[in-house]
């Protein structure tokens, strides 16, 4: 899993059926140092809210263990939202 | 999941056992500011209705041969749905 901020949102209304009625938030990945190192699109399970930092899952098979799923098109999901994050002792500043 | 923007078509008869019916788009993978990232890839279309131009999120990897119909297609990128609004903090 890795850190990531909820920084965006994205609405479709065509998409593949396991999509449906999820909501699909844009995040951007957080390296060790609190910076964006890429992003990626992820259904979210826990209403993050924008700005929030959260975990985030990039795995198929426990993303479709979450969906109760054997087969499906899913990854990225958003699976914790960050109350605490210390690195090396020292406290990072979480929304 | 990624933004792209789909720019072309491929059409091919000669394909992998488990491809037919399959549609293949062109795309170029987007940053989150919708700029070019990357080369271009060929995607399936796994809601068959991404036509050129259009701003799509993919898939890729093994989940992209999770997104069509037919299970374990060979394909390596999918396109999983089409983008009607998209808001990012600046």
């Amino acid at each position: 899993m890795k850190v990531g901020t909820v920084v965006g949102t994205v609405v479709s209304t065509i998409n593949i059926p396991l999509l449906d009625d999820h909501r699909l938030l844009l995040c951007d990945i957080q390296d060790v140092d609190g910076e964006p190192d890429g992003y990626t699109i992820c259904v979210d399970v826990v209403d993050a809210g924008i700005g929030e930092t959260v975990l985030i899952l990039d795995e198929g098979n426990s993303a479709r263990q979450i969906f109760g799923l054997d087969t499906g098109a899913i990854r990225a999901v958003i699976v914790g939202v960050v109350d605490e994050l210390a690195i090396d002792g020292e406290l990072r500043s979480v929304v | 999941m990624q933004l792209a923007r789909v720019i072309g078509r491929v059409v091919a008869t000669e394909k992998a056992e488990g491809l037919e019916g399959v549609r293949f788009l062109v795309i170029q993978p987007l940053d989150k500011r919708q700029q070019p990232m990357g080369g271009t890839v060929v995607a399936a279309d796994a809601v068959h209705m991404a036509g050129t131009g259009e701003l799509v999120y993919y898939v890729s990897s093994r989940e992209a041969a999770e997104a069509l119909p037919v299970r374990f297609v060979p394909v390596d990128h999918a396109i999983t749905g089409i983008v009607d609004d998209i808001q990012v903090a600046p």
